[in-house]
């Protein structure tokens, strides 16, 4: 999570005071995520070391400094935003595990696993529903940041319904005979991402 | 007292060998102004047991009451005037008649029941008016969006303060948007005192409900307790 562009793209709307800039992030994100004050000043440090914010030089490091983003910083903004981040590798996920696990695990129905993970899940969703409705109706920032979340949550229960429905199936279906193994594709040599 | 109430309820069809059990004794009560939804895998039963509730089919075993009323044994005119009255469909296809207008369609089942239709255009114009496209009232469905569409078909559920809509995938066909805008309608339905029954195999929708039953194979197999506030999501913590 890349806080140092986050803070350029509000610099990019004009000079801020470190704690205006941390206000700022709070409120354009619905307060979701809060951000500690010391770790605004330490990115901005870093920033201003690369070149890419300046401050307005009154010598002394504290409220008074304000910030603004530098002709560099503007061209390091714009690169960010059109990068996609690397997905490639997907990460280790405890859920994923259980699944696999439950499935292997003598005396373990993987169904009632899954059903026991879905249900968290949808009462998770319903939660962050209300919230949709709630606060964020007049809050972008949080509905979007909600919105992401049911999404993401909404993905991991369509995942549960297919391992259910693939699990149910391979218990249905005769034992094949084994199979000599095909090369490993390249994918799975880049490993998980931790 | 309970809009819904199921007790008990089985319905099979075929027979031995061939039976399939499409619900086996399934107990479900739903409040006034409470929405509930199901959901479960093809096959699970989501679908039967909205048909039952509805009264368009009878189980095999078990008691229904709407508002208290047992519908074994209830003779037919009196089911049909209970579905009229009582009872709201809204289904993922819509099923608008496409010769009428939308006031016309959301009028229709005050008409059928024998309201004059000075009245009943107007109860239909209100209810095309609570879901926003009043301005509609005059386009025939193959002249209104999906959206559209699926408004004025949740305006006919709704007409003449029914107290029960039953919703089999409202929102099928339909993009998340538009989606997520039918929930939020339903969802104030419910906020005015109907009871909703709402049949979907997607979680996003689910969601909007007080409590999610899931059925598996003919049975529920767990449901959701009443969530916390939304507060508990946002404790606070660290941004890394």
């Amino acid at each position: 999570m890349s806080i140092p562009h986050v803070l350029l793209a509000l610099l990019a709307e004009g000079p801020k005071y470190g704690l205006q800039l941390r206000e700022e992030f709070e409120a354009g994100t619905g307060e979701v995520w809060p951000l500690n004050v010391g770790q605004v000043y330490k990115t901005l440090g870093r920033l201003e070391r690369d070149g890419l914010a300046e401050s307005d030089g009154t010598g002394q490091d504290g409220p008074q400094k304000r910030f603004r983003i530098t002709p560099r910083g503007e061209e390091a903004l714009a690169a960010w935003l059109r990068t996609p981040p690397d997905l490639t590798s997907p990460p280790r996920d405890e859920l994923v595990m259980k699944v696999l696990v439950a499935a292997r695990v003598p005396g373990t129905d993987a169904h009632e696993v899954i059903q026991a993970h879905r249900m968290y899940l949808v009462e998770l969703m319903q939660q962050w529903t209300r919230l949709k409705e709630g606060e964020a109706r007049d809050d972008l920032g949080l509905a979007l940041v909600v919105d992401a979340e049911l999404f993401r949550l909404d993905a991991v229960t369509r995942w549960l319904d297919a391992a259910d429905t693939r699990l149910k199936r391979a218990a249905a279906e005769p034992s094949r005979p084994a199979r000599v193994p095909a090369p490993v594709p390249q994918l799975r040599r880049l490993g998980a991402r931790r | 007292m309970s809009v819904l109430q199921l007790r008990g309820v089985s319905k099979t069809y075929g027979q031995e060998p061939a039976t399939v059990h499409a619900l086996a004794g399934v107990d479900l009560s739903v409040q006034a102004g409470e929405m509930v939804a199901v959901m479960g895998p093809s096959g699970s039963g989501k679908s039967t047991l909205l048909t039952i509730a509805g009264s368009l089919e009878e189980p095999t075993s078990g008691e229904v009451l709407v508002c208290g009323m047992a519908l074994a044994g209830m003779p037919q005119g009196r089911k049909a005037r209970l579905r009229r009255r009582v009872i709201g469909y809204v289904f993922q296809d819509f099923n608008l008649l496409p010769g009428l207008t939308a006031a016309e369609n959301a009028a229709l089942p005050l008409e059928l029941d024998g309201v004059a239709v000075p009245k009943a255009r107007a109860a239909g114009l209100a209810a095309l008016e609570a879901l926003g496209v009043a301005d509609r009232a005059g386009r025939f469905p193959d002249q209104l969006s999906g959206g559209e569409r699926q408004r004025v078909a949740i305006a006919r559920a709704v007409v003449g303060d029914r107290r029960l809509l039953l919703a089999d995938e409202p929102s099928g066909a339909l993009d998340s948007v538009n989606a997520d805008e039918v929930m939020r309608l339903l969802h104030e339905a419910c906020q005015r005192g109907v009871a909703a029954v709402v049949v979907t195999h997607d979680a996003q929708l689910a969601a909007w409900a007080d409590r999610v039953v899931f059925l598996r194979d003919g049975r529920v197999s767990g449901q959701t307790t009443r969530p916390p506030g939304p507060e508990s999501l946002l404790t606070p913590g660290e941004f890394r």
